[in-house]
């Protein structure tokens, strides 16, 4: 760790496990839940928010001490949807099915509450180098949850991972479908990523007591 | 019947709380207390109400592509639909300030029990994913727009209305420590999105079976939304009706 001080890497270890932005921080919740049906689909919106924190926090860092405090927010969404038009023509350019599936919810980066709530709390009092890292940190915990909720759901929804049949095949009943396995199509349905992320919560809570609230 | 179908549409089948998990964070922050989810929510459907028509123009005669032909031959050509993140969140910030003004300057009561949501509001997931639905279903016109803004509007408001109540007699139930406060409430809102599922029927004429189930889900909310449910059921046989005289 010759780059990183011992506080710097708290920064980004904490928002994946006690401080995470989603379980803990109820942040970014909205275009969490939505997009979780399939992995792949996951990890892609993990990998947006990724580059617009860690981008917008070093940005919002850079001009901290130049914005009037009053207009703040409206620099902040000019910063944070500047970013996110980039990311939506990137992938509308290389990966247009997957843009298709996120739709609006690749514009929907903007609102992200993570995102705002990182650039207040954080960036605008901080250093840009501390504020990349804390931006780092937290959108990897918020990519974090998306993937256990993505995977759980499409492993059990579908008995696919990234589209590879991982339990065998359903028609032919080949592999668990030999005997007698079956799709929990509810998994599918966007409730059940509400329900997946209450159990996260719990057993997350459960193993730290001191997260428990009364 | 387009406008009916649209508005119930949009509040039960598409709520969007509980079909897109539009507005969560504000929905799971100020649910805590009936009061304040009633203050957030009336400010949710007010804004809906200016910005999705808003949106609206700015979509059709700037952003489309073609949008500027009224300006001349020269323009058909352009497209700036990729402004349109940037457009529409100016929009809202612009408006939600300029609401707050209005609003202080002449009516300080309504300031009072709105004013402190509307700064929230102005990064409330929900209001831009209304702008940004409107502009993906291509909603032909402005009343439509309209429509589809405020009937939006009520359905978060139903839904957090919902929540809250449950919430605050929730206390008083033996509800796991591990789970306490926000893992219960994702579970009792996935819970929710299930029973607001059983409303996909409701406009493509769903038969007896679908309606008997609405109906005891109905009977198992709080107390607190009998006056709402009937109104809901009210609303229901209506649409039902229309579908029928179709």
């Amino acid at each position: 760790m010759g780059l990183l001080s011992k506080k710097d890497t708290k920064l980004i270890s904490d928002p994946l496990a006690d401080n995470n932005p989603i379980t803990i921080q109820v942040l970014g919740i909205c275009s969490a839940l939505a997009i979780t049906a399939e992995l792949e689909a996951s990890i892609v919106m993990s990998v947006s928010v990724l580059f617009v924190l860690g981008v917008g926090n070093v940005v919002i860092s850079l001009m901290r001490n130049i914005i009037p405090s009053k207009i703040r927010i409206i620099v902040q969404l000019v910063v944070v949807a500047t970013l996110v038009i980039i990311v939506d023509l990137v992938l509308k350019a290389f990966a247009y099915e997957l843009s298709k599936t996120l739709s609006v919810f690749v514009g929907l980066i903007i609102t992200n509450c993570i995102i705002m709530g990182r650039f207040e709390a954080f960036a605008l009092g901080n250093g840009p180098w501390r504020s990349f890292l804390d931006g780092i940190g937290n959108a990897a915990g918020y990519g974090v949850i998306l993937i256990i909720v993505g995977f759980f759901r499409e492993l059990l929804g579908s008995g696919t991972l990234l589209g590879m049949k991982v339990l065998g095949d359903p028609i032919e009943k080949s592999g668990l479908y030999a005997i007698g396995y079956e799709n929990n199509g509810f998994m599918l349905l966007s409730p059940m990523a509400l329900i997946v992320v209450g159990i996260i919560i719990w057993v997350q809570r459960n193993k730290n007591k001191a997260l428990i609230e009364d | 019947m387009e406008h009916i179908e649209l508005f119930f549409k949009s509040i039960f089948i598409d709520n969007m709380v509980f079909a897109t998990f539009l507005g969560m964070c504000s929905y799971l922050a100020v649910s805590k207390k009936v009061s304040t989810a009633v203050g957030l929510g009336a400010a949710v459907i007010f804004v809906l109400a200016i910005t999705v028509p808003l949106n609206w123009l700015l979509d059709q005669y700037i952003l489309q592509p073609g949008a500027l032909a009224w300006l001349g031959e020269e323009f058909v050509a352009y497209d700036l639909s990729f402004l349109s993140f940037i457009m529409f969140i100016a929009t809202i910030a612009t408006m939600v300030q300029l609401v707050e003004i209005v609003v202080e300057k002449f009516s300080p009561a309504l300031y009072n029990s709105l004013g402190i949501f509307l700064p929230l509001i102005a990064v409330n997931c929900a209001i831009l994913g209304g702008s940004l639905f409107m502009q993906s279903r291509e909603i032909p016109t402005l009343g439509l727009a309209l429509n589809y803004g405020v009937a939006s509007g009520i359905g978060w408001f139903l839904a957090i209305l919902a929540i809250a109540a449950i919430r605050e007699k929730i206390r008083y139930s033996n509800v796991p420590p591990a789970l306490r406060g926000l893992g219960i409430t994702f579970i009792i809102t996935g819970l929710m999105a299930i029973g607001f599922m059983s409303f996909g029927g409701m406009l493509t004429g769903g038969d007896d079976e679908g309606k008997t189930e609405t109906t005891t889900e109905m009977v198992e909310e709080p107390v607190d939304n009998k006056a709402l449910d009937t109104k809901e059921i009210t609303e229901k046989e209506l649409a039902n009706n229309t579908k029928v005289e179709e």
